[in-house]
Protein backbone atom coordinates (compact mmCIF):
# COMPACT_ATOMS: atom_id res chain seq x y z
CA UNK A 1 0.00 0.00 0.00
CA UNK A 2 1.63 3.25 -1.49
CA UNK A 3 -0.05 5.27 1.11
CA UNK A 4 1.26 3.40 4.10
CA UNK A 5 5.00 3.37 2.73
CA UNK A 6 4.67 6.92 2.63
CA UNK A 7 3.33 7.09 6.32
CA UNK A 8 5.61 4.68 8.04
CA UNK A 9 9.02 5.97 6.07
CA UNK A 10 9.41 8.77 9.42
CA UNK A 11 7.61 6.80 12.82
CA UNK A 12 7.81 7.86 16.26
CA UNK A 13 10.26 4.81 17.65
CA UNK A 14 9.00 3.99 21.17
CA UNK A 15 11.09 0.97 22.77
CA UNK A 16 9.98 1.06 25.89
CA UNK A 17 11.93 -0.49 29.15
CA UNK A 18 12.52 -3.58 28.22
CA UNK A 19 14.74 -2.90 25.20
CA UNK A 20 16.99 -1.14 27.04
CA UNK A 21 17.18 -4.04 29.47
CA UNK A 22 16.63 -7.41 28.55
CA UNK A 23 15.63 -7.00 24.69
CA UNK A 24 18.46 -4.91 23.97
CA UNK A 25 19.34 -7.10 21.06
CA UNK A 26 15.99 -6.39 19.93
CA UNK A 27 17.04 -2.76 20.21
CA UNK A 28 20.16 -3.18 18.77
CA UNK A 29 18.98 -5.13 15.33
CA UNK A 30 15.55 -3.19 14.80
CA UNK A 31 18.04 0.11 14.52
CA UNK A 32 19.92 -1.59 12.24
CA UNK A 33 17.44 -2.50 9.78
CA UNK A 34 16.06 0.80 10.02
CA UNK A 35 19.45 2.31 8.76
CA UNK A 36 19.91 -0.22 5.89
CA UNK A 37 16.54 0.69 4.93
CA UNK A 38 16.69 4.52 5.21
CA UNK A 39 13.35 4.05 7.38
CA UNK A 40 13.57 7.00 10.22
CA UNK A 41 13.26 6.28 13.59
CA UNK A 42 12.48 9.11 15.74
CA UNK A 43 13.20 8.56 19.35
CA UNK A 44 10.22 9.34 21.65
CA UNK A 45 11.76 12.50 24.22
CA UNK A 46 11.31 12.05 27.89
CA UNK A 47 9.31 8.78 27.71
CA UNK A 48 8.03 7.00 29.98
CA UNK A 49 6.91 2.95 30.61
CA UNK A 50 3.50 1.59 28.80
CA UNK A 51 2.65 0.93 32.18
CA UNK A 52 2.79 -3.17 31.04
CA UNK A 53 0.36 -5.87 32.54
CA UNK A 54 1.39 -5.02 36.04
CA UNK A 55 0.36 -1.58 36.00
CA UNK A 56 -2.99 -2.57 34.65
CA UNK A 57 -3.39 -5.65 37.30
CA UNK A 58 -3.56 -2.48 40.22
CA UNK A 59 -5.18 0.26 38.22
CA UNK A 60 -5.90 -0.52 34.66
CA UNK A 61 -6.81 3.61 34.38
CA UNK A 62 -3.08 4.16 35.30
CA UNK A 63 -2.07 1.65 32.52
CA UNK A 64 -4.17 3.54 30.28
CA UNK A 65 -3.08 7.19 30.94
CA UNK A 66 0.80 5.90 31.33
CA UNK A 67 0.48 4.95 27.31
CA UNK A 68 -1.30 8.10 26.25
CA UNK A 69 1.02 9.80 27.95
CA UNK A 70 3.77 8.08 25.49
CA UNK A 71 1.02 8.83 22.22
CA UNK A 72 0.60 12.54 23.86
CA UNK A 73 4.60 13.01 23.60
CA UNK A 74 4.50 11.71 20.05
CA UNK A 75 1.75 13.47 18.57
CA UNK A 76 1.82 16.86 20.50
CA UNK A 77 5.94 16.80 21.60
CA UNK A 78 7.14 16.14 17.92
CA UNK A 79 3.88 16.25 15.44
CA UNK A 80 4.11 12.35 14.32
CA UNK A 81 1.43 10.40 13.80
CA UNK A 82 2.47 7.13 14.15
CA UNK A 83 4.09 5.57 16.64
CA UNK A 84 5.84 2.03 16.06
CA UNK A 85 6.43 -0.01 19.18
CA UNK A 86 9.11 -3.68 18.64
CA UNK A 87 7.80 -4.23 22.35
CA UNK A 88 4.35 -6.91 22.13
CA UNK A 89 4.07 -5.63 25.43
CA UNK A 90 4.34 -1.68 24.84
CA UNK A 91 2.15 -2.77 21.44
CA UNK A 92 -0.53 -4.05 23.13
CA UNK A 93 -0.81 -1.44 25.95
CA UNK A 94 -0.70 1.35 22.98
CA UNK A 95 -3.77 -0.29 21.25
CA UNK A 96 -5.78 -1.25 24.32
CA UNK A 97 -5.62 2.60 25.65
CA UNK A 98 -6.10 4.01 22.21
CA UNK A 99 -9.55 1.55 22.07
CA UNK A 100 -10.36 2.63 26.20
CA UNK A 101 -9.98 6.27 25.34
CA UNK A 102 -12.08 6.07 22.26
CA UNK A 103 -14.78 3.60 23.96
CA UNK A 104 -14.95 4.22 28.20
CA UNK A 105 -15.63 7.34 29.30
CA UNK A 106 -13.82 6.70 32.59
CA UNK A 107 -10.43 6.15 31.12
CA UNK A 108 -11.12 9.23 29.20
CA UNK A 109 -11.87 11.19 32.07
CA UNK A 110 -9.19 10.13 34.31
CA UNK A 111 -6.23 10.68 31.37
CA UNK A 112 -8.01 14.25 31.25
CA UNK A 113 -7.33 14.61 34.98
CA UNK A 114 -4.08 13.31 35.24
CA UNK A 115 -2.35 14.81 31.93
CA UNK A 116 -4.26 18.18 33.62
CA UNK A 117 -2.13 17.82 36.79
CA UNK A 118 0.96 16.47 35.17
CA UNK A 119 0.48 19.78 32.90
CA UNK A 120 1.06 18.28 29.77
CA UNK A 121 -1.54 17.88 26.67
CA UNK A 122 -4.07 14.98 26.72
CA UNK A 123 -4.14 12.24 24.07
CA UNK A 124 -7.76 12.11 22.31
CA UNK A 125 -8.31 8.86 20.20
CA UNK A 126 -7.22 8.76 16.75
CA UNK A 127 -3.88 11.01 17.06
CA UNK A 128 -1.73 8.60 17.09
CA UNK A 129 -1.47 5.03 14.87
CA UNK A 130 0.44 2.54 16.68
CA UNK A 131 2.00 -0.25 14.71
CA UNK A 132 4.38 -3.04 14.97
CA UNK A 133 7.97 -3.90 13.90
CA UNK A 134 6.29 -5.86 11.65
CA UNK A 135 3.71 -3.79 10.15
CA UNK A 136 6.89 -1.04 9.66
CA UNK A 137 8.92 -3.39 7.50
CA UNK A 138 6.10 -4.98 5.55
CA UNK A 139 4.40 -1.80 4.42
CA UNK A 140 6.93 1.10 5.63
CA UNK A 141 9.36 -0.73 3.33
CA UNK A 142 7.70 -3.37 1.28
CA UNK A 143 8.12 -6.62 0.74
CA UNK A 144 9.17 -6.36 -3.20
CA UNK A 145 11.77 -3.46 -2.26
CA UNK A 146 12.52 -5.85 0.38
CA UNK A 147 12.87 -9.24 -1.89
CA UNK A 148 15.93 -6.70 -3.79
CA UNK A 149 17.48 -5.82 -0.61
CA UNK A 150 18.16 -9.55 0.22
CA UNK A 151 21.90 -10.09 0.23
CA UNK A 152 22.81 -13.53 1.05
CA UNK A 153 19.87 -14.39 3.24
CA UNK A 154 18.58 -17.22 5.45
CA UNK A 155 20.00 -20.32 2.95
CA UNK A 156 16.80 -22.20 4.11
CA UNK A 157 17.16 -21.94 7.61
CA UNK A 158 14.49 -23.75 9.33
CA UNK A 159 11.94 -21.28 11.59
CA UNK A 160 9.50 -21.53 13.79
CA UNK A 161 7.56 -18.37 13.83
CA UNK A 162 6.45 -17.33 17.43
CA UNK A 163 3.85 -15.05 18.32
CA UNK A 164 3.07 -15.21 21.45
CA UNK A 165 -0.31 -13.74 23.23
CA UNK A 166 -0.04 -9.68 22.90
CA UNK A 167 0.16 -9.44 19.39
CA UNK A 168 -3.33 -10.44 19.03
CA UNK A 169 -5.58 -10.89 21.91
CA UNK A 170 -7.37 -9.62 23.17
CA UNK A 171 -9.27 -9.29 19.53
CA UNK A 172 -11.35 -5.76 19.94
CA UNK A 173 -7.99 -3.70 20.53
CA UNK A 174 -7.13 -4.96 17.11
CA UNK A 175 -9.52 -3.41 15.00
CA UNK A 176 -7.47 -3.23 11.88
CA UNK A 177 -6.77 -7.50 11.97
CA UNK A 178 -8.67 -10.06 10.58
CA UNK A 179 -10.26 -7.56 7.60
CA UNK A 180 -9.17 -9.75 4.81
CA UNK A 181 -6.97 -8.65 1.85
CA UNK A 182 -3.31 -8.03 3.34
CA UNK A 183 -4.58 -7.49 6.90
CA UNK A 184 -3.21 -9.34 10.06
CA UNK A 185 -4.90 -12.69 11.29
CA UNK A 186 -5.50 -12.95 14.68
CA UNK A 187 -5.97 -16.45 15.03
CA UNK A 188 -3.12 -17.53 12.22
CA UNK A 189 -0.87 -14.32 12.22
CA UNK A 190 1.36 -14.61 9.17
CA UNK A 191 3.20 -10.95 8.56
CA UNK A 192 6.72 -12.54 10.59
CA UNK A 193 6.51 -15.75 8.46
CA UNK A 194 5.64 -13.10 5.10
CA UNK A 195 9.05 -11.18 5.85
CA UNK A 196 11.17 -14.00 6.87
CA UNK A 197 9.96 -15.99 3.49
CA UNK A 198 11.51 -13.20 1.67
CA UNK A 199 14.67 -13.67 3.65
CA UNK A 200 14.85 -17.19 2.12
CA UNK A 201 14.11 -19.29 5.40
CA UNK A 202 11.76 -22.00 5.50
CA UNK A 203 9.40 -21.60 8.25
CA UNK A 204 7.93 -24.83 9.43
CA UNK A 205 4.61 -25.88 10.54
CA UNK A 206 4.64 -24.42 13.57
CA UNK A 207 0.60 -25.02 15.53
CA UNK A 208 2.11 -23.11 19.22
CA UNK A 209 2.56 -19.78 17.04
CA UNK A 210 0.12 -18.01 19.64
CA UNK A 211 0.28 -19.77 22.84
CA UNK A 212 1.18 -18.76 25.99
CA UNK A 213 4.89 -18.75 27.27
CA UNK A 214 3.39 -18.04 30.79
CA UNK A 215 5.36 -14.53 30.28
CA UNK A 216 3.24 -12.76 33.22
CA UNK A 217 4.21 -15.01 35.89
CA UNK A 218 7.84 -15.48 34.57
CA UNK A 219 9.21 -15.43 37.93
CA UNK A 220 6.47 -15.22 39.99
CA UNK A 221 5.34 -18.99 39.36
CA UNK A 222 7.96 -19.83 37.12
CA UNK A 223 7.27 -23.65 37.78
CA UNK A 224 4.07 -22.92 35.68
CA UNK A 225 6.02 -21.25 33.09
CA UNK A 226 9.14 -23.74 32.80
CA UNK A 227 6.35 -26.13 32.11
CA UNK A 228 4.38 -23.59 29.31
CA UNK A 229 7.90 -22.62 27.56
CA UNK A 230 9.02 -26.34 27.40
CA UNK A 231 5.51 -27.22 25.54
CA UNK A 232 6.64 -24.50 23.12
CA UNK A 233 10.24 -25.60 22.47
CA UNK A 234 9.61 -29.23 22.22
CA UNK A 235 6.91 -28.10 19.49
CA UNK A 236 9.07 -25.96 17.56
CA UNK A 237 11.75 -29.24 17.39
CA UNK A 238 8.86 -31.38 16.46
CA UNK A 239 8.07 -29.36 13.90
CA UNK A 240 11.89 -29.27 12.53
CA UNK A 241 12.57 -25.98 13.16
CA UNK A 242 16.33 -24.89 14.15
CA UNK A 243 15.15 -21.89 15.16
CA UNK A 244 12.21 -20.06 17.39
CA UNK A 245 11.67 -16.15 16.09
CA UNK A 246 10.40 -13.52 18.00
CA UNK A 247 9.26 -10.53 18.47
CA UNK A 248 8.31 -9.75 22.13
CA UNK A 249 10.22 -9.40 24.28
CA UNK A 250 8.60 -10.89 27.20
CA UNK A 251 8.28 -13.94 25.16
CA UNK A 252 12.05 -14.12 23.78
CA UNK A 253 13.58 -13.91 27.57
CA UNK A 254 10.95 -16.43 28.70
CA UNK A 255 12.19 -18.97 26.47
CA UNK A 256 15.71 -18.51 26.52
CA UNK A 257 15.19 -18.59 30.34
CA UNK A 258 13.14 -21.42 30.65
CA UNK A 259 15.07 -22.89 28.48
CA UNK A 260 17.66 -23.41 31.16
CA UNK A 261 14.97 -23.51 33.92
CA UNK A 262 13.70 -26.73 32.21
CA UNK A 263 16.93 -28.17 31.69
CA UNK A 264 18.04 -27.39 35.65
CA UNK A 265 14.64 -28.34 37.36
CA UNK A 266 13.16 -30.98 34.70
CA UNK A 267 16.23 -32.46 33.10
CA UNK A 268 14.62 -31.71 29.73
CA UNK A 269 16.93 -30.36 26.68
CA UNK A 270 16.41 -28.69 23.61
CA UNK A 271 18.43 -27.35 21.33
CA UNK A 272 16.49 -24.72 19.78
CA UNK A 273 17.59 -21.20 19.37
CA UNK A 274 15.74 -18.59 20.25
CA UNK A 275 16.53 -15.62 18.00
CA UNK A 276 14.74 -12.07 17.40
CA UNK A 277 12.95 -11.79 13.77
CA UNK A 278 15.01 -8.37 13.27
CA UNK A 279 18.26 -10.35 13.94
CA UNK A 280 17.15 -12.57 11.10
CA UNK A 281 15.99 -9.74 8.90
CA UNK A 282 19.46 -8.29 9.51
CA UNK A 283 21.63 -11.25 8.69
CA UNK A 284 19.39 -11.99 5.33
CA UNK A 285 19.92 -8.03 4.45
CA UNK A 286 24.01 -8.60 4.44
CA UNK A 287 24.73 -7.53 7.94
CA UNK A 288 26.87 -8.63 10.33
CA UNK A 289 26.59 -10.66 13.83
CA UNK A 290 27.61 -8.13 15.79
CA UNK A 291 25.42 -5.29 14.21
CA UNK A 292 22.18 -7.12 14.69
CA UNK A 293 23.45 -8.23 18.45
CA UNK A 294 23.63 -12.00 17.88
CA UNK A 295 26.39 -12.05 20.84
CA UNK A 296 23.78 -10.64 23.11
CA UNK A 297 21.51 -13.12 23.53
CA UNK A 298 21.55 -15.72 25.85
CA UNK A 299 20.44 -18.21 23.58
CA UNK A 300 23.78 -19.20 22.07
CA UNK A 301 22.85 -19.32 17.90
CA UNK A 302 26.49 -18.25 16.90
CA UNK A 303 27.65 -22.01 15.78
CA UNK A 304 24.69 -22.47 14.22
CA UNK A 305 24.37 -19.71 11.76
CA UNK A 306 28.10 -19.65 11.08
CA UNK A 307 27.72 -23.96 10.18
CA UNK A 308 25.33 -22.48 7.56
CA UNK A 309 27.29 -19.43 6.19
CA UNK A 310 24.87 -17.20 7.48
CA UNK A 311 26.06 -15.07 9.98
CA UNK B 1 -24.82 -50.06 47.90
CA UNK B 2 -21.44 -49.71 46.32
CA UNK B 3 -20.78 -46.19 44.87
CA UNK B 4 -20.46 -46.05 40.90
CA UNK B 5 -17.98 -43.07 39.58
CA UNK B 6 -16.63 -42.44 42.73
CA UNK B 7 -14.31 -39.52 41.21
CA UNK B 8 -17.36 -37.84 40.81
CA UNK B 9 -17.80 -37.13 44.32
CA UNK B 10 -14.82 -35.44 46.63
CA UNK B 11 -13.23 -38.15 48.82
CA UNK B 12 -13.99 -36.60 51.87
CA UNK B 13 -17.74 -36.83 51.04
CA UNK B 14 -17.84 -39.98 50.55
CA UNK B 15 -18.43 -41.73 54.31
CA UNK B 16 -17.70 -45.51 54.91
CA UNK B 17 -18.82 -47.28 57.99
CA UNK B 18 -16.97 -50.47 59.71
CA UNK B 19 -20.32 -51.19 61.69
CA UNK B 20 -23.62 -49.55 60.78
CA UNK B 21 -26.62 -50.47 62.16
CA UNK B 22 -29.38 -48.58 60.85
CA UNK B 23 -33.12 -48.63 62.46
CA UNK B 24 -32.25 -51.82 63.79
CA UNK B 25 -30.88 -53.07 60.49
CA UNK B 26 -27.67 -53.99 60.33
CA UNK B 27 -25.89 -52.22 56.91
CA UNK B 28 -22.21 -52.82 57.33
CA UNK B 29 -19.85 -54.13 54.77
CA UNK B 30 -21.46 -53.30 51.01
CA UNK B 31 -23.81 -51.40 52.07
CA UNK B 32 -22.22 -48.85 54.59
CA UNK B 33 -21.15 -46.35 52.20
CA UNK B 34 -23.00 -43.17 51.92
CA UNK B 35 -22.68 -39.75 50.34
CA UNK B 36 -22.73 -36.69 52.84
CA UNK B 37 -26.02 -34.76 52.34
CA UNK B 38 -24.83 -31.42 50.35
CA UNK B 39 -26.37 -28.25 52.29
CA UNK B 40 -25.70 -25.14 51.61
CA UNK B 41 -26.20 -22.52 54.28
CA UNK B 42 -23.48 -19.75 53.54
CA UNK B 43 -24.49 -18.41 50.51
CA UNK B 44 -22.87 -14.75 49.91
CA UNK B 45 -25.54 -12.71 47.86
CA UNK B 46 -23.17 -10.12 47.78
CA UNK B 47 -20.39 -12.10 46.19
CA UNK B 48 -20.97 -11.38 42.47
CA UNK B 49 -21.38 -7.46 43.03
CA UNK B 50 -18.20 -7.52 45.30
CA UNK B 51 -16.46 -8.61 42.48
CA UNK B 52 -18.27 -6.38 39.65
CA UNK B 53 -16.82 -3.65 42.09
CA UNK B 54 -13.34 -4.92 41.52
CA UNK B 55 -11.84 -3.63 38.00
CA UNK B 56 -12.05 -6.67 35.65
CA UNK B 57 -15.19 -7.88 37.19
CA UNK B 58 -17.05 -5.57 35.80
CA UNK B 59 -19.17 -7.79 33.16
CA UNK B 60 -19.15 -11.43 35.06
CA UNK B 61 -22.85 -11.01 34.87
CA UNK B 62 -23.18 -11.42 30.94
CA UNK B 63 -21.46 -15.18 31.48
CA UNK B 64 -23.92 -17.87 30.24
CA UNK B 65 -22.07 -20.70 31.32
CA UNK B 66 -20.81 -22.40 27.88
CA UNK B 67 -17.43 -23.41 29.06
CA UNK B 68 -15.81 -22.17 25.97
CA UNK B 69 -13.27 -20.08 28.52
CA UNK B 70 -11.99 -22.93 30.54
CA UNK B 71 -12.05 -24.65 27.35
CA UNK B 72 -9.36 -22.29 25.84
CA UNK B 73 -6.99 -21.76 28.93
CA UNK B 74 -4.22 -22.06 29.16
CA UNK B 75 -3.52 -22.83 32.71
CA UNK B 76 -6.48 -25.46 32.44
CA UNK B 77 -4.26 -27.53 29.79
CA UNK B 78 -1.40 -27.99 32.38
CA UNK B 79 -3.68 -28.21 36.15
CA UNK B 80 -7.63 -29.25 35.21
CA UNK B 81 -8.25 -27.92 38.57
CA UNK B 82 -7.99 -24.22 37.33
CA UNK B 83 -11.57 -23.53 36.11
CA UNK B 84 -12.47 -20.28 34.91
CA UNK B 85 -16.10 -21.10 33.93
CA UNK B 86 -16.75 -23.10 37.44
CA UNK B 87 -14.98 -20.54 39.34
CA UNK B 88 -17.73 -17.39 37.60
CA UNK B 89 -20.26 -19.86 37.75
CA UNK B 90 -19.82 -20.25 42.08
CA UNK B 91 -19.51 -16.52 42.51
CA UNK B 92 -22.55 -15.86 40.85
CA UNK B 93 -24.42 -18.40 42.96
CA UNK B 94 -23.01 -16.91 46.11
CA UNK B 95 -21.12 -20.21 47.19
CA UNK B 96 -18.49 -18.51 48.58
CA UNK B 97 -16.93 -21.53 50.41
CA UNK B 98 -17.32 -23.49 47.14
CA UNK B 99 -14.58 -20.72 45.79
CA UNK B 100 -12.42 -20.57 48.73
CA UNK B 101 -11.60 -24.21 48.03
CA UNK B 102 -9.85 -22.97 45.24
CA UNK B 103 -8.34 -19.44 46.77
CA UNK B 104 -4.46 -20.85 46.36
CA UNK B 105 -4.30 -21.19 42.73
CA UNK B 106 -6.40 -18.57 41.40
CA UNK B 107 -4.11 -16.17 41.06
CA UNK B 108 -1.70 -18.37 38.53
CA UNK B 109 -4.10 -16.91 35.56
CA UNK B 110 -1.26 -15.80 33.62
CA UNK B 111 -3.42 -13.33 31.63
CA UNK B 112 -3.08 -14.79 27.99
CA UNK B 113 -6.70 -13.96 27.03
CA UNK B 114 -7.45 -16.57 25.25
CA UNK B 115 -10.34 -17.07 27.57
CA UNK B 116 -11.35 -13.68 26.22
CA UNK B 117 -10.79 -14.38 22.43
CA UNK B 118 -13.10 -17.64 23.32
CA UNK B 119 -16.09 -15.81 25.05
CA UNK B 120 -19.12 -15.27 23.12
CA UNK B 121 -20.62 -13.31 25.72
CA UNK B 122 -17.51 -10.71 26.65
CA UNK B 123 -17.23 -11.54 29.94
CA UNK B 124 -13.70 -10.53 29.74
CA UNK B 125 -12.84 -13.99 32.23
CA UNK B 126 -9.25 -12.80 32.21
CA UNK B 127 -10.83 -9.48 33.88
CA UNK B 128 -12.94 -11.44 36.27
CA UNK B 129 -9.74 -13.92 37.68
CA UNK B 130 -7.73 -10.98 38.63
CA UNK B 131 -10.67 -9.02 40.31
CA UNK B 132 -11.49 -12.38 42.10
CA UNK B 133 -7.44 -13.01 43.17
CA UNK B 134 -7.72 -9.29 44.52
CA UNK B 135 -11.20 -10.36 46.33
CA UNK B 136 -9.41 -13.22 48.05
CA UNK B 137 -6.29 -11.00 49.01
CA UNK B 138 -8.68 -7.96 49.93
CA UNK B 139 -10.85 -10.31 52.42
CA UNK B 140 -7.51 -12.00 53.32
CA UNK B 141 -8.85 -15.26 52.43
CA UNK B 142 -4.89 -15.67 51.11
CA UNK B 143 -1.63 -13.56 51.65
CA UNK B 144 -0.72 -11.38 49.02
CA UNK B 145 0.57 -14.05 45.72
CA UNK B 146 3.62 -14.03 44.04
CA UNK B 147 1.79 -12.18 41.22
CA UNK B 148 0.48 -9.70 43.28
CA UNK B 149 4.20 -9.02 45.14
CA UNK B 150 5.81 -8.65 41.70
CA UNK B 151 2.92 -5.99 40.24
CA UNK B 152 3.40 -4.35 43.32
CA UNK B 153 7.06 -4.29 42.99
CA UNK B 154 6.68 -3.36 38.82
CA UNK B 155 4.07 -0.60 39.75
CA UNK B 156 6.21 1.30 42.38
CA UNK B 157 9.32 1.76 40.04
CA UNK B 158 6.78 3.21 37.17
CA UNK B 159 4.81 5.21 39.99
CA UNK B 160 7.96 6.57 41.13
CA UNK B 161 10.41 7.27 38.34
CA UNK B 162 8.27 6.47 35.02
CA UNK B 163 10.44 3.64 34.07
CA UNK B 164 11.37 0.03 35.29
CA UNK B 165 15.03 -1.83 35.29
CA UNK B 166 15.27 -5.49 34.90
CA UNK B 167 17.15 -6.07 37.28
CA UNK B 168 16.30 -4.08 39.54
CA UNK B 169 12.63 -5.56 39.54
CA UNK B 170 14.28 -8.81 39.60
CA UNK B 171 16.28 -8.13 42.41
CA UNK B 172 13.65 -6.76 44.90
CA UNK B 173 11.23 -9.36 43.65
CA UNK B 174 13.30 -12.65 44.80
CA UNK B 175 13.61 -10.33 48.23
CA UNK B 176 10.00 -9.26 48.53
CA UNK B 177 8.79 -12.55 47.82
CA UNK B 178 11.44 -14.20 50.11
CA UNK B 179 13.39 -16.17 47.41
CA UNK B 180 17.04 -17.14 47.58
CA UNK B 181 18.89 -14.23 44.83
CA UNK B 182 21.28 -17.08 43.88
CA UNK B 183 18.73 -19.44 41.71
CA UNK B 184 20.65 -22.29 39.89
CA UNK B 185 18.82 -21.59 36.30
CA UNK B 186 19.86 -17.81 36.99
CA UNK B 187 22.98 -18.44 37.82
CA UNK B 188 23.14 -20.15 34.95
CA UNK B 189 21.84 -17.62 32.80
CA UNK B 190 24.19 -15.18 33.47
CA UNK B 191 26.91 -17.18 32.60
CA UNK B 192 25.87 -17.90 29.30
CA UNK B 193 24.62 -14.06 28.78
CA UNK B 194 28.72 -13.34 30.49
CA UNK B 195 30.13 -15.42 27.81
CA UNK B 196 29.12 -13.93 24.70
CA UNK B 197 28.51 -10.18 25.71
CA UNK B 198 31.39 -7.66 25.66
CA UNK B 199 32.60 -5.42 28.26
CA UNK B 200 30.56 -2.41 27.22
CA UNK B 201 27.36 -3.74 27.36
CA UNK B 202 27.89 -5.84 31.12
CA UNK B 203 29.22 -2.22 32.22
CA UNK B 204 26.12 -0.99 30.18
CA UNK B 205 23.51 -2.86 32.20
CA UNK B 206 25.30 -2.61 35.98
CA UNK B 207 25.16 0.99 34.86
CA UNK B 208 21.49 0.90 34.93
CA UNK B 209 21.00 -1.38 38.03
CA UNK B 210 22.80 1.41 40.05
CA UNK B 211 21.37 4.71 38.55
CA UNK B 212 17.93 3.88 37.55
CA UNK B 213 16.55 5.24 34.67
CA UNK B 214 13.96 7.83 34.88
CA UNK B 215 11.57 10.14 33.39
CA UNK B 216 12.11 13.87 34.08
CA UNK B 217 10.15 16.51 35.71
CA UNK B 218 8.16 13.74 36.89
CA UNK B 219 7.52 14.90 40.19
CA UNK B 220 3.88 16.46 39.22
CA UNK B 221 2.99 12.93 37.14
CA UNK B 222 3.72 10.45 40.14
CA UNK B 223 1.60 12.97 42.58
CA UNK B 224 -1.43 12.81 40.43
CA UNK B 225 -1.01 9.02 39.84
CA UNK B 226 -0.41 8.22 43.47
CA UNK B 227 -3.50 10.40 44.15
CA UNK B 228 -5.54 8.50 42.18
CA UNK B 229 -4.44 5.04 42.64
CA UNK B 230 -5.20 6.00 46.32
CA UNK B 231 -8.56 7.13 45.74
CA UNK B 232 -9.87 4.06 43.19
CA UNK B 233 -8.29 1.72 46.37
CA UNK B 234 -10.02 3.17 49.16
CA UNK B 235 -13.34 3.17 46.47
CA UNK B 236 -12.44 -1.00 46.42
CA UNK B 237 -12.19 -1.53 50.13
CA UNK B 238 -15.93 0.66 50.43
CA UNK B 239 -17.06 -1.34 47.89
CA UNK B 240 -16.47 -4.90 49.39
CA UNK B 241 -17.22 -3.35 52.86
CA UNK B 242 -13.88 -3.05 54.44
CA UNK B 243 -12.55 -0.41 56.44
CA UNK B 244 -10.54 2.24 54.90
CA UNK B 245 -6.65 1.28 54.96
CA UNK B 246 -4.51 3.46 57.44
Amino acid sequence: MPERKEKYKKVAYYHGCALEGTAQPYNTSTRAIAKKLDLELVDIENWNCCGAMEVKNIDPEIQTYLSSRVMSLAHNGMGQDVVMAPCNGCYHNLKKAEYDIANSKKSRDVVKKISAKADHPVYEAGQVETIHALDWIKFGYGEEELKAKIKGGLKGLKVANYYGCMYTRPRHIFPEKDQGGDSESTSQPHYMDDLLEIAGAVNVEFPLKTACCGGAHTLSDSDTSTRLVLNILQAAEAAGADVIATECPTCHSGLEMHQIRALKRLSKETNVKIVYFTQLLGLALGLSARKVGIHENVSNSIPLLKSRKIA
Amino acid sequence: MAIHEKHLIRPENIKTHDNLVIDGVDVSGHWSTFIETRVVTDYNEQLEEEIAALPGGEYIHRCWQCGSCTNACTVNAINPEFNPRYWIYLIRMGMESELLRDKEIIWQCVSCNKCTYACPRDVFPEGVMKATAHWLEMKEHTAPSNSTIFDEEFTRQVVQTGKIEDGRILMNFLKNSKQPLFQDWLIEMVKQMVWNLPVKYLFGMGWATLFQPKTRSWAKTRAAIEEHIAEEKAAERAALGLDPVE
